[in-house]
């Protein structure tokens, strides 16, 4: 049993380091994600929206429905584990 | 655990610093590092704090389901809220840059980004604590 | 397809580091049979993603994504992959919680948290 997964956790290995071989190297500035929509964000959040962390800009105001989703995810996880865990039906 | 005195009145005593500590992360959001979710989640580590030195059910009293019902909605609503109400000057649900010219007031997006920061940090807080609630209860067994 | 040996080992050390975490998570994942130790090889698993995917965005010699003042000159690194990980690791603390309020349910129930124990239980009712 233990011996079957190994072989399969193995093979899973094996493909995932060959295909390492094509992802684009450690802290290239050539790398796609980082020359287009990188550039794009760091270039234009001041002057859209004026706030110095790029990071909040971008997931308050740029991806701000992301976000909704996110909170709706938390809230969800937390009315889940109540409805799991609480007795005496003191909800 | 048996109730030490010395982490009762450590934690007596750190508890008000980690909670300013944690509006400070929230509403810096902007500036620095920081934000609604990172802020929400050490607020709740001091509540934590609390139940590990005293108790459960010393903390449930003064902490109770009603304020934590009534935050984590609060919080979603006004992120709802905001959402919508940029929908009145004429531009798409969430999008910020609508009120700025509407009302004219500069930096409205960066203190609009900031009530949502807010809003999220009372959710987070909310449900963490929810969470150790549920877990940490043992139906009135000694913990 | 591999250019030289330095290509792929030294230049992409972060990519190793990733999947041998990747696949110890798999690994516990797939062949441990109680569930606490199940959920744990999630959680690695999931720790393995996020080090991947921020490691992708990575500049050499940039600094935090957050405006230095004006007139500072400064490489910044890509701010895209921080967002969407933070996202991620609300998503994966929920997941964690449900898990194991699901755990302590199946222990008041059947009064095992074991895999082969668990499927026992439930041919024998």
């Amino acid at each position: 049993m233990k011996l079957k997964a190994l072989l399969a956790v193995a093979f899973i290995g094996i493909i995932l380091f060959w295909a390492a071989g094509d992802l684009p190297a450690f802290g290239d500035p050539e790398a796609p994600a980082t020359r287009y929509t990188g550039k794009l964000y760091v270039d234009l959040a001041l002057s859209d929206i004026g706030v110095e962390n790029i990071v909040a800009a971008i997931l308050a105001s740029y991806r701000g429905f992301d976000t909704l989703g996110e909170v709706v995810v938390i809230f969800t996880a937390g009315i889940s584990v109540a409805l799991l865990l609480r007795r005496g039906g003191r909800l | 655990m048996r109730r030490n005195v010395i982490i009762k009145t450590v934690s007596r005593f750190l508890v008000p610093f980690i909670q300013v500590y944690a509006l400070y992360v929230i509403v810096h959001g902007a500036l620095g590092a920081g934000g609604g979710f990172q802020g929400g989640v050490v607020f709740a580590a001091s509540f934590i704090l609390m139940i590990i030195a005293f108790g459960l059910t010393c903390v449930r009293e003064r902490f109770g389901y009603r304020w934590i019902v009534m935050l984590s909605a609060l919080g979603i609503t006004i992120y709802a809220t905001i959402g919508l109400l940029c929908l009145i000057p004429g531009g798409n649900y969430l999008e910020y840059g609508s009120i700025e010219a509407a009302l004219g007031i500069p930096h409205l997006h960066g203190y609009l980004i900031d009530a949502v920061e807010i809003g999220i940090g009372m959710t987070v807080m909310a449900i963490m604590t929810s969470i150790i609630y549920d877990m940490g209860d043992t139906g009135g067994e000694s913990p | 397809m591999i250019e030289s040996f330095y290509e792929l080992f030294f230049a992409r050390y972060n990519y190793w580091m990733a999947i041998i975490l990747m696949l110890i998570g798999l690994y516990a994942l797939i062949a441990k049979q109680n569930l606490v130790k199940k959920l744990i090889g999630l959680n690695i698993f999931q720790t393995a993603i996020f080090l991947f995917y921020i490691s992708l965005g990575e500049v050499r010699g940039g600094t935090a994504p957050i405006y230095l003042p004006e007139g500072v000159d400064a490489l910044y690194v890509n701010p895209l992959p921080h967002v969407l990980i933070l996202t991620a690791i609300v998503v994966g603390v929920s997941v964690t919680a449900v898990g194991l309020s699901l755990i302590v349910r199946i222990h008041e129930e059947y009064g095992v948290i074991d895999e082969a124990g668990l499927l026992q239980e439930l041919r024998r009712r």
